[in-house]
């Protein structure tokens, strides 16, 4: 399994907001488990794809020079169940982009129900922290490898972008 | 031109929402570390919603500077700061309590610097220079 929980991007206006969709599919091993016969989207999951969501839309804005990490989620709120054969529709906007980090405001939508909205900031990590040592590239889906979800978007104008 | 108490209110109500702690605990002397349990990465939201609230613009490190013993190795000695590295601290943090730090300068100390009151200061003079 890849951790990849968004799909696609539908909108993304660089520097400003993005909307991405993410499908909920019985395919989903772990929505056997939770719950057994009530299958249920995590709302841990939905809160990493708000954060793949609005991560990206803060990388992007940097072009990828700084890895970007979740740093702090000071606001959460789940209003609904989402299950399988929903789809889910990320927002994401861009509240603050400094050069040691920034944060967005996300909410989570299907169809014209609100699910879940959050607040995520994010911190900057570059190669010449000191911590930058033991964190694993690979672990870091904001960084470059999630740009292919980017390739099969388009422009916040309806382009090919 | 906000008032102290107005400056004060603000500053409580942002740590509230940043740190999730009750306006009680914001006391002018809390430290953030210590007593509001505050962690590294609040700090960046803390001046997020700073420079929101109050419509100002905080540069990097100014409210809250980086690395500060370890910016020179002249400032510690044997886990204290050396007098160099007080004077460093009194130009780099002009509205922290450094006299009181003066009194037991080990470096686990330094964050006892970050004070509610001295982010108050700080606001106060941001929002006197018009910047």
């Amino acid at each position: 399994m890849r951790w990849f929980w968004i799909d696609r991007f539908i909108e993304f206006e660089s520097g400003s907001h993005a909307k991405a969709i993410k499908n909920v599919t019985l395919a989903e091993e772990h929505l056997h488990d939770h719950f057994p016969g009530f299958a249920v989207m995590p709302g841990s999951l939905m809160l990493e794809g708000m954060a793949q969501t609005g991560g990206i839309l803060l990388g992007e804005k940097n072009n990828f020079d700084h890895i970007v990490i979740l740093a702090k989620v000071p606001k959460i709120q789940f209003h609904r169940w989402v299950c399988p054969g929903d789809t889910l529709i990320y927002s994401a906007t861009l509240l603050e982009a400094r050069d040691e980090g920034g944060s967005v405001e996300c909410a989570a939508h299907v169809e014209d129900r609100l699910v879940a909205e959050a607040e995520i900031v994010f911190v900057h990590l570059d190669p010449d922290d000191p911590q930058y040592g033991p964190a694993d590239q690979k672990n870091f889906v904001f960084s470059m490898n999630l740009m292919g979800i980017l390739d099969v978007g388009k422009a916040g104008d309806g382009s090919d972008e | 031109m906000a008032t102290t108490e107005e400056v004060y209110e603000k500053v409580q109500e942002t740590l509230i929402d940043a740190l999730g702690v009750d306006d009680d605990e914001v006391t002018a002397d809390a430290t953030l570390v210590g007593d509001l349990g505050a962690e590294s990465i609040d700090f960046l939201d803390i001046v997020f919603r700073l420079e929101k609230n109050f419509s100002i613009k905080i540069p990097r490190g100014e409210l809250f500077p980086e690395n500060l013993a370890s910016a020179d190795s002249s400032f510690v000695a044997d886990g204290v700061v050396t007098a160099e590295g007080l004077e460093e601290l009194r130009s780099k943090m002009p509205f922290a309590d450094i006299d009181k730090f003066a009194d037991d300068p080990k470096v686990e100390n330094i964050q006892d610097l970050f004070t509610v009151n001295m982010i108050v200061k700080y606001v106060e003079a941001k929002l006197a220079s018009g910047e």
